[in-house]
């Protein structure tokens, strides 16, 4: 048993690769732990940022700065009244959060944090992401019917009517992407999300910066699409608070409520994450090509830690100005044990037997919670599209220039075969 | 894979028929998984199963379900139902207890880490002009929907 555990440790392959159940679970279980907890710093980071962006100040009510908010939201959606309307459909209305929650978690299957640090690699990765996490419209088309009311519906017919033709916008950026992998001595390129990531350390460049500016092109492409996807602002139609009330989920109340958020954050995490594979390198860290050597390895696997000590000293710094009052004693003492706890795990990431294990990690997440930044951003400062234009962009802006772009990328890809065969035949 | 099937022709509400044909689909993905070609099961589930079933699925939630409901299910044709069932049967029996000796052996299975390279090859020097024209044809139907659609073009 020892020795199975014990076996992983030395190979260079994920555990589905060398089949090793064990580590696979372990995976599973901290991919799903770290999303959780991404998903609930999400909620507060989102509240707070979006607050301070329109000159409020947030959550401040529940611990320091509000810090304990999304717990209590999360105590406050478990222990709510799940209520059902009478005309539902009871068996639909019932798988419905459940489809939404499975499409966007099992999708984690093939996200690779690292090299070796991801649950699986398929020869059909980001197919599979593309596939699995399409299935999350039928969710939301069965949550809304399965209401039985009509601010649910009509959200469910705006939302798969959106996400169908985004769809076709974002396979064709994905597609171009795909084809720059094939721009190598045998000419194969690969679905396979760590096979990517590996082209694009062996071409030397991200390809958001392949063949300027078709990566470019297609990567914005992709990054509309995707808000799009995920139902986000400025493209939120199907949850349109001023029109639908909330859209297809609003019937759902207490934890079927919170299945529907977690999915959509973690939809936003997943597409978050497949823009960072095919664009921007995934694992890798910034500036490969200019900042080379061991003295610049070494700065740049010293990150993690310098993070989670600036957060701890942010902490400390807050903690000291905390009021003086005795009332808030507790707070202070809390504020100072989470510094202390996050300086503590800064410092296990000075290690170097940690440091090199984790730093893909770091690098990843840092890029999708870039990510996760524009999306809140964009909630922010972009006012709701109409329904028209929305669809007018998807097919008659984004969809043209895919297809160009798709086929510009394939022309200056082939171009040395092209020229060899037209000028030495 | 069969449940749903006969899901599919047994419930009364529309809806539930194309959530069950969903799951066949989903089922027939796991075959081809499971024959060795994860680049069809990776497009049956993107086209089928997140694709058309969603328009499906949208064309029936706006037909009034209480119609529907209410309609009778199967018709009366036993004599041609028979005959058909008899047929496939009977295919499926001579397939089962002859086919080793109908079928030629199987070729060795592909090397799964190249099958989408395999596809795009065949499609694109064997298949080339079945692939041209299938593409043909849907531009024919795009074209046609957009007449159809459109009062004035």
């Amino acid at each position: 048993m020892l020795e199975y555990i014990r076996s992983y440790l030395s190979s260079d392959q994920t555990p589905g690769a060398a089949g090793n159940m064990f580590w696979a679970a372990v995976y599973i279980l901290l991919v799903f732990l770290g999303l959780s907890v991404a998903v609930i710093a999400m909620n507060w980071l989102e509240r707070k940022i979006l607050a301070h962006m329109q000159v409020r100040l947030g959550p401040m009510r529940v611990g320091p700065h509000g810090l304990l908010q999304p717990i209590a939201d999360a105590l406050k959606l478990l222990l709510k009244e799940d209520i059902m309307p009478a005309e539902a459909d009871g068996f639909v209305f019932w798988m419905a959060p459940l489809l939404v929650v499975l499409a966007a978690f099992t999708v984690f299957v093939v996200v690779p944090f690292g090299p070796t640090h991801a649950i699986t690699d398929m020869n059909i990765g980001v197919l599979f992401m593309l596939g699995v996490s399409s299935l999350s419209v039928l969710g939301v088309v069965m949550a809304g019917w399965a209401s039985n009311s009509h601010y649910p519906l009509i959200g469910a017919l705006r939302s798969s009517a959106q996400m169908v033709s985004y769809e076709v916008a974002m396979g064709l950026a994905v597609v171009s992407a795909v084809m720059m992998t094939s721009l190598n001595a045998e000419g194969t390129g690969t679905l396979s999300m760590i096979g990517i990531v590996q082209a694009q350390q062996a071409q030397g460049v991200w390809f958001i910066f392949k063949f300027f500016p078709l990566g470019l092109i297609a990567f914005f492409i992709f990054a509309v699409a995707m808000v799009a996807e995920t139902n986000r602002a400025p493209f939120d139609l199907p949850e349109a608070e001023s029109e639908l009330t909330a859209g297809f989920h609003t019937e759902y109340s207490g934890f079927r409520w919170s299945l529907f958020f977690l999915a959509e954050y973690s939809a936003m995490i997943a597409v978050s994450s497949i823009a960072v594979t095919l664009w921007l390198g995934g694992w890798l860290r910034p500036f490969p090509n200019f900042l080379t050597g061991p003295t610049w390895d070494l700065v740049f696997s010293l990150f993690p830690g310098i993070t989670f000590l600036l957060l701890a000293a942010m902490c400390f710094y807050s903690t000291v100005r905390m009021p003086k009052h005795p009332l808030f004693r507790v707070q202070t003492i809390g504020l100072a044990g989470f510094g202390a706890a996050l300086a503590l795990i800064g410092l296990v990431l000075f290690v170097p037997a940690v440091r090199v294990r984790v730093e893909d990690i770091y690098w990843f997440s840092m890029k999708v919670a870039g990510f996760m930044y524009l999306y809140i951003w964009y909630r922010g400062t972009f006012p709701r599209y109409r329904f028209d234009q929305l669809m007018k962009v998807g097919w008659k802006i984004l969809l043209p220039i895919g297809l160009g772009v798709l086929i510009l990328t394939a022309t200056v890809g082939l171009w040395p075969v092209i020229q060899q065969t037209i000028w030495h035949p | 894979m069969t449940i749903g099937g006969v899901l599919v022709i047994t419930r009364k509400n529309a809806v539930h028929s194309a959530l069950a044909l969903i799951i066949t689909l989903l089922a027939q993905a796991a075959l081809y998984l499971m024959l060795y070609a994860p680049f069809v099961a990776g497009v049956q589930i993107i086209l089928y199963a997140g694709g058309i079933m969603v328009l499906f699925l949208f064309v029936i939630m706006l037909v009034s379900i209480e119609r529907t409901v209410k309609e009778r299910q199967f018709n009366k044709q036993w004599l041609v139902g028979i005959i058909a069932a008899g047929t496939l049967g009977g295919l499926f029996i001579t397939v089962y207890t002859k086919g080793k000796d109908i079928f030629p052996d199987p070729a060795l299975a592909a090397v799964e880490m190249q099958n989408t390279q395999n596809v795009g090859n065949l499609l694109y020097s064997q298949y080339m002009f079945a692939f041209e024209i299938a593409s043909l044809l849907l531009l024919v139907a795009i074209i046609g929907a957009v007449v159809m659609a459109k009062k004035r073009i």
